[in-house]
């Protein structure tokens, strides 16, 4: 027999997901993305064809479909109309070079993400690179008011356009920026006057690459630490770099979303997110430790993510989390002078926190 | 022995199909491609979503991205039966009389070949359709169970109730059973022959490790062929309770691929067995024989086809290296 030729491999289309209430401006955006000038070919998955003003491109019509997966699990959800539409567009994968999902306004990001994870053949052929919320300044504090779907879309994101910020006044958007890191503390926050953002800060961020999630964020929720003093490779976008407020140097104390007395005035949040921190681990513990934390808590937790340090172990651990799915993998050594130590931020609703950290420290080492 | 006639077609094969005695292959792009004395394309959609051949087995029906529903003939002959609309025709069925039914969203259209037209709607997006084998009766499978349809008259449609997604859905030959496809890796029967008004009776046919993507019966309907295993799952039927209680076959196991397309011969107890890897087994029921018919090639096998007599198999893989296999030689 002779030999087989070679089976050929497609590589996974990025799936970016693009999630905000209705006038958030996702539609602003997805117009931005598919007029620029970048090269790329998208494959846009709609609920409607709405004001899409673009029309070389391939715009699907998709009627959003939850389905329950027959395991008796509540969370777990996907999207139906999702794994037949991307099922259809990649059997001809070379229209285009990427996926993006719209979602309605009062979508669930949750089932979206989970489909990319559960189903077998979507999974195969795409890889979710990132979950984008668009947030209106002006009208969040309502939105947190009469829907708690508002609030789901930003503890859920990746990335949060702090959206119409020419409509707020610079009190009003520190406020509404603190809320939103108050309900997610590992999202990366861009202010924007009608979602102009460059996009490489949307696009192909590998957010749920667990060999690139957490690489992208040196200081992976150091914003949140006391200690933290922005360097160069700190890509997070701070309050200095918009507003001038660089005279205050580095000096991060000064800024309302790393003051944690503040969440505690926002009346109007369920989400919650617990960041912990600890040296290195034992493998032996923390792993009956995370799977243990995960089923009990799954319908609890929205997003988890965390850098691990194991006893021994020259390299990193990353790991994230949706609902009860857990993903962990070595990503690379430690580097020379970085610390050894584990963080990991669970997002979600009534969580233990004296639990979770109290359990999370005894599986030091 | 088995000689291979291949075709490169560059594409995702859909279906692959005999119309008469002629073989086709009906690719995503939405080019339908006859082997009739030369290769002849048909543009018919832009973008092809699926395929099915008609009960006198001279024509290929197909639904398309671009909303269209078409017939090709044995002859090449094309017919638009719905032309360019908004929503993916994700599915479609043939029925007898020259019925035609198609789904979009959640809504699905019989045709009559005297020019009736009937619309079902549906609360869930109607993912997979057949057609009874007698009556004029439409399954439509759907978000947890089937609704079965009368097409004519007034009569409101069965439920069919199953939690979870049914993605694909046939009858048994004989009419007794109605199976489906679901999205969990497993198939769901029902058994249709109770008294009417009886509890429905259930099959549950369940520890596949890949989601079911291909079902086949064999000629008289004593069994059903079923691919997403290591080896064609092959379920006994000729039992008045069809498999409850008894254990599938397992067919043509393979140690590092998994099976990805089946189909049973039209005369006797064989089934041809497509793999991950392009492979393509022949196997006897009775016995389990295997024959090797074709071997690995660019990609999975994703579509095959009997001709009638049961000598020439016509198969398609993802990767567009198809082929008509010969099996006299």
């Amino acid at each position: 027999m002779s030999e087989a030729p070679a089976l050929t491999p497609v590589a996974p289309i990025p799936v970016t997901v693009l999630t905000g209430y209705l006038g958030a401006g996702k539609t602003t955006l997805l117009n931005r993305i598919l007029s620029e000038p970048h090269g790329k070919r998208y494959a846009v998955i709609v609920n409607e064809f709405g004001e899409i003003g673009i029309d070389n491109d391939l715009i699907v019509e998709s009627d959003e479909e939850i389905y329950e997966m027959n395991n008796g699990c509540v969370c777990c959800t996907v999207r139906g109309d999702l794994i037949r539409v991307v099922e259809g567009l990649m059997r001809r994968p070379g229209r285009f070079d990427a996926i993006i999902v719209e979602t309605t306004g009062l979508a669930d990001p949750v089932p979206v993400a989970q489909t990319f994870f559960m189903d077998e053949d979507v999974r195969a052929k795409t890889r979710l690179d990132a979950v984008v919320a668009l947030v209106d300044a002006r009208h969040l504090p309502a939105r947190l008011k009469d829907s708690r779907e508002a609030e789901d879309q930003i503890a859920f994101a990746d990335v949060v356009l702090l959206n119409k910020t020419d409509l707020v006044s610079p009190e009003e958007l520190e406020a509404v920026e603190r809320t939103v890191r108050a309900i997610n503390p590992s999202a990366r926050i861009h202010r924007t006057e009608r979602a102009a953002v460059p996009l490489d800060q949307v696009l192909d961020r590998g957010a749920f690459d667990l060999s690139r999630a957490l690489d992208n964020d040196p200081h992976f929720l150091d914003h949140d630490h006391p200690d933290h003093a922005c360097g160069p490779d700190c890509d997070h976008d701070h309050d200095h770099d918009h507003h001038g407020h660089d005279h205050h140097g580095h000096d991060h104390h000064d800024h309302a979303h790393h003051d944690h007395a503040a969440p505690s005035a926002i009346h109007d949040l369920t989400i919650q997110s617990v960041s912990l921190r600890a040296g290195p681990v034992n493998p032996k513990r923390f792993f009956p430790w995370i799977e243990k934390i995960t089923q009990l808590e799954g319908p609890n937790i929205l997003r988890l993510k965390g850098i691990i340090a194991f006893e021994g172990d020259a390299d990193r651990y990353v790991i994230q989390g949706v609902h009860m799915i857990v993903e962990g993998d070595h990503q690379r050594p430690w580097k020379e002078g970085e610390k050894r130590e584990s963080r990991l931020v669970f997002i979600g609703r009534e969580l233990d926190r004296e639990k979770l950290e109290r359990t999370f420290l005894a599986c030091q080492a | 022995m088995p000689t291979v006639a291949p075709i490169d077609l560059d594409d995702h094969c859909l279906a692959a199909a005999f119309l008469g005695d002629v073989p086709a292959f009906a690719l995503a792009s939405g080019l339908v491609v006859r082997l009739d004395h030369g290769t002849r394309r048909h543009e018919l959609h832009d973008g092809l979503l699926s395929a099915t051949v008609t009960w006198d087995g001279q024509g290929l029906i197909t639904g398309g991205e671009d909303g269209k529903v078409m017939r090709l003939s044995a002859d090449g002959t094309e017919t638009t039966l719905r032309p360019a609309a908004r929503k993916w025709v994700g599915a479609v069925a043939a029925g007898p009389q020259g019925a035609v039914a198609f789904a979009e969203g959640r809504q699905a259209t019989v045709l009559l070949s005297d020019g009736t037209e009937r619309v079902f709607e549906e609360a869930r997006t109607i993912e997979g359709l057949a057609f009874a084998p007698k009556g004029l009766r439409l399954a439509m499978a759907r978000y947890n169970g089937v609704s079965f349809a009368f097409v004519q008259g007034s009569a409101p449609a069965l439920d069919f109730e199953w939690k979870g997604a049914h993605n694909q859905v046939l009858f048994s030959p004989d009419g007794r059973f109605l199976v489906t496809a679901m999205q969990e890796n497993a198939l769901h029967g029902w058994k249709l022959d109770g008294k009417p008004g009886a509890e429905q009776r259930h099959m549950r046919m369940t520890g596949y490790p890949a989601k079911v993507k291909s079902l086949s019966w064999s000629n008289k309907g004593k069994w059903l062929a079923s691919s997403g295993a290591p080896s064609a799952i092959v379920w006994p039927f000729s039992g008045k309770d069809g498999p409850m209680g008894k254990a599938p076959l397992e067919l043509g196991q393979r140690a590092d691929t998994m099976v990805t397309s089946v189909a049973c011969h039209p005369v006797e107890d064989l089934v041809a067995i497509g793999f991950g890897d392009g492979m393509v087994l022949a196997v006897r029921i009775a016995d389990s024989k295997e024959a090797l018919l074709r071997r690995p090639g660019k990609g999975p096998i994703t579509a095959m086809a009997w001709n009638r007599p049961g000598r020439l198999l016509a198969f398609g893989t993802q990767a567009g290296d198809c082929g008509v296999v010969d099996i006299a030689g």
